[in-house]
């Protein structure tokens, strides 16, 4: 039911909200499925920090195979995401056998080379300028998709289509098997779960959803620039996704909203907000392990119980 | 390249291993104590560097006090962070490790806050005559850091052999449960790992500090090529991370007087991949059933 009354408040706010309110909801959709998309790897507990460049990739290759080719964006877009699903396997396949930290650090590394390699190379990827021109979505059955509102309900139905297959995902028995990876890899590994094969498929399922996102992002934009994939946007993600809580699927929308809100409001304190960013991320990791998500399930809970009510499984 | 390139080269080569060691044989020795990941590690020499640059270029210290006072400093916040992160986090490899990426953001700003954002800060070099060799010259702060290094990481390693302290350190880094039945105080030593891994970056950072250019964003720059020797050497490996500072400080200096920074980077890194793809362990690094 809130759900339903969530989604007719989408479908109304833009009506309603100023043109940039519009803007800034349409990154609220990008970022959830960021998000979103890095907590199906985070199931398998592959805490990689290359999800960034992941969307990058996505973003550089639907918005130059639209420029400079002319493909339609609507067919960019996820062809962008099959690239960048196919880059993510291909900077874990060599990697996987190294363990916990070098995992982390040995793949950062090999997604910075990506990322570099947009800075060097001038042509084709533009250099530190990035590139610029980039087509937007073209008129469809009278609508004009690059103006704001149908971009608005375009990013949105994306958002939750994506929302859907990833849900779907997490209760299937693939979705299972994640989190039985995650919770002992090596009892998992006698119940016949083929480990590797299952961290490559999250890092693919949840590559090719950051492609998506990058091209929802590079055809808003109309530019793309390395600066944009850098180790901060990451962590920003990591941020939104360990505030929230990975726990549960809703744990990092409520990280986005929450997180993505202050940082909204906190722009008249731009030269500190990081170190405010920072901080909550480590008070939440060390007295809050859950996230905001794990909080309000633990207050639900303890409201039940007062009340005897029978207490939800968590 | 000229001989006089070369040999310039060279010696700036040995310089960088020299840094880059100082700098991972802390990051490593705290990896393998505590299995904890300190991604603020850059930060620390940052904060080093930030140390002389107060003391000595504003303070008029004399240059070698200031240096003893950011080693003291780095000890003392890497006190701090395994009392206020690492400790409470213990065993949580991940949240650990995220936690000190939460905390690069904290120390930027601090320090953006406190000595100003963007302009770097300059320190003049108490030597300023080049160090000569073979016709070629090389800034005598740069040679400084090669006998410190060798001496401290030197020191380090008989340290862990031949001291009950050190090998101690040693004990709880291959079985924390086994060494604490000893009588091994685990928190002492985790906390003894961390201050000499910020004693180590405090070092670096203040030696170096007349030659780059101090900003807030330095400790994020630096971070990296680290990260990359210690994965490369095998995490927690003091040789190891030696051995690979050594490796990757030629090939930076080298592709970047050749080529360019960012050419250099991605050298690293392919190297990096290379040698993890064939021995995921890392050079010297034990393999963890």
């Amino acid at each position: 039911m809130p759900l339903i009354i969530g989604l007719i408040g989408l479908c109304l706010f833009p009506f309603f909200a100023r043109a940039y309110l519009v803007e800034v909801a349409m990154m609220y959709f990008i970022y959830i499925i960021l998000a979103q998309s890095y907590r199906l790897i985070v199931t398998v507990h592959d805490w990689q920090l290359y999800h960034i460049v992941l969307y990058g990739v996505g973003a550089y290759t639907s918005g130059m195979i639209a420029k400079n080719f002319g493909i339609p964006v609507f067919m960019a877009i996820p062809l962008g995401g099959a690239m960048a699903s196919l880059v993510g396997v291909a900077i874990t396949t060599p990697l996987l056998r190294t363990k916990g930290w070098g995992f982390y650090i040995a793949t950062y590394g090999l997604a910075e080379l990506i990322r570099l390699s947009w800075l060097k190379f001038r042509n084709p990827f533009g250099g530190s300028t990035g590139i610029i021109n980039i087509p937007w979505p073209p008129e469809i059955a009278g609508i004009d998709f690059s103006a704001g509102i149908p971009y608005y309900f375009f990013s949105l139905g994306v958002m939750l289509a994506v929302l859907y297959v990833l849900y779907r995902i997490e209760h299937s028995h693939i979705g299972d098997s994640f989190k039985a990876i995650s919770m002992d890899p090596d009892l998992a590994a006698s119940t016949g779960i083929n480990i590797p094969r299952h961290r490559l498929l999250a890092c693919g399922i949840g590559g090719f959803f950051a492609g998506i996102a990058g091209g929802l992002l590079v055809h808003r934009l109309g530019a793309v620039d390395p600066k944009l994939f850098n180790l901060v946007t990451m962590l920003y993600l990591l941020i939104w996704v360990v505030v929230g809580g990975t726990n549960t699927f809703w744990g990092p929308i409520i990280g986005v909203t929450v997180m993505n809100t202050l940082f909204e409001l906190s722009r008249p304190l731009i030269q500190i907000r990081p170190a405010f960013f920072g901080l909550s991320m480590v008070l939440v990791l060390i007295f809050m392990s859950g996230g905001i998500e794990g909080l309000i399930s633990k207050v639900v809970a303890r409201w039940q119980r007062r009340h005897d009510m029978p207490v939800a499984e968590t | 390249m000229t001989t006089q390139l070369l040999i310039q080269t060279i010696a700036n080569a040995i310089s960088a291993s020299s840094m880059l060691a100082l700098i991972a044989v802390g990051l490593t020795l705290a990896f393998g104590v505590m299995q904890m990941a300190n991604l603020a590690h850059g930060h620390f020499f940052m904060v080093g560097a930030y140390t002389v640059y107060a003391l000595y270029a504003l303070g008029g210290w004399p240059f070698w006090w200031a240096v003893a006072a950011a080693v003291a400093v780095g000890a003392v916040i890497g006190l701090i962070v395994e009392r206020s992160i690492f400790r409470p986090l213990q065993g949580d490899v991940v949240g650990g490790f995220i936690a000190t990426a939460g905390l690069m953001f904290v120390f930027e700003v601090l320090m953006g806050e406190i000595w100003g954002w963007g302009l770097s800060r300059p320190i003049p070099s108490p030597y300023m005559i080049p160090f000569r060799i073979m016709g070629a010259a090389v800034a005598f702060q740069r040679v400084l850091l090669i006998p410190f290094a060798i001496v401290s990481i030197g020191g380090l390693m008989f340290f862990m052999r031949r001291f009950r302290l050190g090998r101690a350190l040693r004990a709880v880094a291959q079985d924390p449960e086994a060494a604490s039945l000893q009588g091994i105080n685990i928190n002492r030593m985790t906390a003894l790992a961390l201050a000499i891994s910020g004693a180590y970056a405090g070092l670096a950072g203040g030696l170096m500090s007349p030659i780059y250019a101090i900003t807030p964003s330095l400790g994020g720059h630096l971070i990296l090529p680290a990260l990359i020797v210690v994965v490369v050497g095998g995490m927690g490996s003091i040789g190891g991370a030696t051995l690979a500072a050594i490796i990757f400080g030629f090939v930076i200096t080298f592709v970047t007087t050749l080529i360019d920074g960012v050419t250099a980077v991605m050298v690293s890194v392919s190297v990096m991949a290379f040698v993890l793809a064939i021995r995921p362990q890392g050079l010297m690094g034990r393999v963890v059933a």
